[in-house]
């Protein structure tokens, strides 16, 4: 019987760009395209399980080994910092983690940042020897400087479209984004070749 | 269960010669504060004590026992130790007290020394589980790798973070930038297998040096001792400035993370003012927790009576199932279940077999 891995797909249009390379990799699940409520698909001959779970949440899955593998984004791996391994860079869900905000704003001398990332923006200030006020936010970061709330957002960003429309522009660029193959390390000893198989052949 | 394992545990290494170190459950708070980079985690439960001294609940053993242990480098100091830790719990959970079990062998350590240690971390893993794995990697030759690519401070840290991760495309983008060709590092980064199969590439890694040649020698001995579970993997990575030698990381299936931690760490004992090298290895039978194979009956068998059964027919039920060498629960009909092997009912004076849960 082969070995079976069960693999954390997010949730969303980069999980299904995801499955998608590992179904042309030689995994395919075709139920898992089908619209259903399901949330777990297997296919015993290819040896693959897959389900899908919120993108912030596969790396969860990974360290407490409830998921062998998954696909994460870097932005999660960087912010939250799982016990995991990290055995690829898919090159898919491109973007960057960026500084945004007006570009013609006075900054003060403890600059407010509006972000999602806490521990990034933590740790790209601190490098910057820059003494930050951080603030927390879960979504529609955008809004933070327009409303005054923050001078800056540390936050995802793909085309800039959205924060052209409400005129923010990239201020500085942190670090390239993009989805990540990661392996629960206990798993990756026990079921060394099945692992190292669908790495290689992704 | 976990106490039986303990206990076992330290009966394994008293056969080969470790003595059993009882401590105190407070150290000053100093003793941490020096030495921050050796812990696991830099919050520690502290308290004043009656004397005004910033005191601290133990977050890590091998530290008081180097402390409290004058070892130098012409004796041999083993010591087993079973104690309680004080250390946070994952993402913003409190402190928790965890179960700490170990060895460490101080002093006059060589070859035979560090072997024994290896040999006893993988009779360890296999009282737990026989499906075991135990990663063994070298700080040592890493060290000596880095410094002959030019790699040094935030570069080095860079590099060894990549490996531990198993994190190849980062490697590629580090030495990129270094200026350093990346296929050693990356080959390193992808390394995992039985030491047989590994030794060859390593010495075109390596090159023929003194630390691979212990590496080797070690391997092969535990080889020859029916070692089956070592597997030789990179990603192992402790602090250099404590680890110089071997270090290795435990697992067993069912759980996701590592159960036992050790290594060779003469750095620590050089900064702690002792001649000498060191070697030791701490286990955490607490996340075994999880395993499959912890979840045991509680007991053996629940009896159920009625309300109006009379106590002195309750207890000779009980008297004789427990004379039968079952451990018994008698409880009213209708409450809670224990899991247990087998439920009986007690009708007047018959004890009725209900059902087989096992």
């Amino acid at each position: 019987m082969k070995t079976m891995l069960n693999v954390a797909l997010p949730k969303g249009r980069l999980g299904e760009t995801v499955y998608q390379l590992f179904a042309e990799a030689g995994y395919p699940c075709p139920a898992l395209l089908e619209k259903s409520r399901k949330l777990t698909f297997e296919n015993p001959e290819a040896g693959v399980r897959y389900f899908w779970v919120k993108p912030s949440d596969v790396a969860v899955y990974v360290e407490r080994g409830a998921a062998d593998i998954g696909v994460a984004g870097k932005d999660i791996l960087l912010e939250y910092q799982p016990d995991v391994y990290e055995l690829a860079d898919l090159n898919v869900g491109k973007c960057r983690m960026a500084v945004a905000g007006f570009p013609d704003r006075p900054v003060s001398q403890t600059l407010r940042v509006a972000t999602k990332f806490p521990n990034i923006a933590k740790t790209y200030y601190a490098a910057k020897g820059r003494d930050i006020d951080i603030i927390h936010l879960n979504g529609s970061i955008e809004i933070a400087p327009i409303l005054g709330l923050s001078d800056v957002i540390v936050d995802i960003v793909e085309t800039g479209k959205t924060l052209k429309e409400n005129g923010l522009e990239v201020l500085e660029e942190i670090v390239p984004i993009s989805a990540r193959l990661i392996a629960n390390k206990a798993s990756y000893k026990f079921k060394t070749d099945a692992i190292r198989t669908i790495t290689d052949s992704l | 269960m976990l106490q039986q394992l303990a206990q076992n545990l330290c009966g394994l290494y008293k056969t080969y010669g470790y003595q059993q170190y009882s401590m105190s459950k407070f150290e000053e708070y100093d003793l941490y504060l020096q030495n921050k980079d050796f812990l696991i985690s830099d919050r520690i439960l502290t308290f004043t004590d009656t004397d005004g001294r910033l005191m601290a609940l133990k977050p890590d053993v091998t530290l008081s026992i180097i402390k409290n242990t004058q070892t130098q480098q012409q004796m041999l100091q083993k010591i087993c130790y079973r104690e309680n830790v004080y250390r946070p719990g994952k993402s913003d959970q409190g402190f928790r007290e965890i179960m700490q079990i170990g060895l460490e062998c101080m002093g006059a350590v060589d070859t035979y020394s560090i072997y024994e240690v290896l040999l006893l971390a993988v009779s360890s893993l296999k009282q737990i589980c026989e499906n075991c794995v135990l990663d063994v990697s070298h700080m040592g030759l890493m060290h000596r790798l880095l410094e002959d690519m030019g790699l040094y401070g935030t570069v080095q840290k860079k590099v060894l973070d990549a490996i531990s991760h198993k994190n190849s495309h980062e490697l590629q983008n580090i030495c990129e930038e270094a200026n350093v060709a990346p296929d050693a590092l990356v080959a390193l980064a992808r390394l995992c297998g039985k030491p047989a199969e590994v030794l060859p590439q390593l010495n075109g890694i390596f090159g023929e040096v003194p630390e691979l040649a212990q590496f080797r020698q070690l391997l092969t001995a535990l080889e020859n001792a029916g070692a089956d579970c070592i597997n030789v993997d990179f990603s192992v990575v402790n602090d250099m400035n404590y680890y110089n030698g071997i270090v290795f990381r435990g697992f067993v299936e069912g759980v996701p993370t590592g159960i036992l931690s050790g290594g060779q760490y003469d750095g620590l004992m050089k900064k702690m003012g002792r001649t000498g090298k060191a070697i030791g290895f701490a286990l955490y039978p607490d996340l075994l927790e999880r395993m499959q194979t912890c979840r045991q009956q509680e007991v053996d068998a629940v009896l159920y009576y009625e309300a109006c059964a009379p106590v002195e027919d309750v207890a000779a039920a009980v008297s004789q199932m427990k004379e039968q060498g079952m451990n018994v629960c008698a409880q009213p009909a209708g409450t809670g279940t224990l899991r247990c092997t087998q439920r009986y009912f007690l009708k007047g004076n018959e004890v009725r077999l209900l059902e087989n849960d096992a």
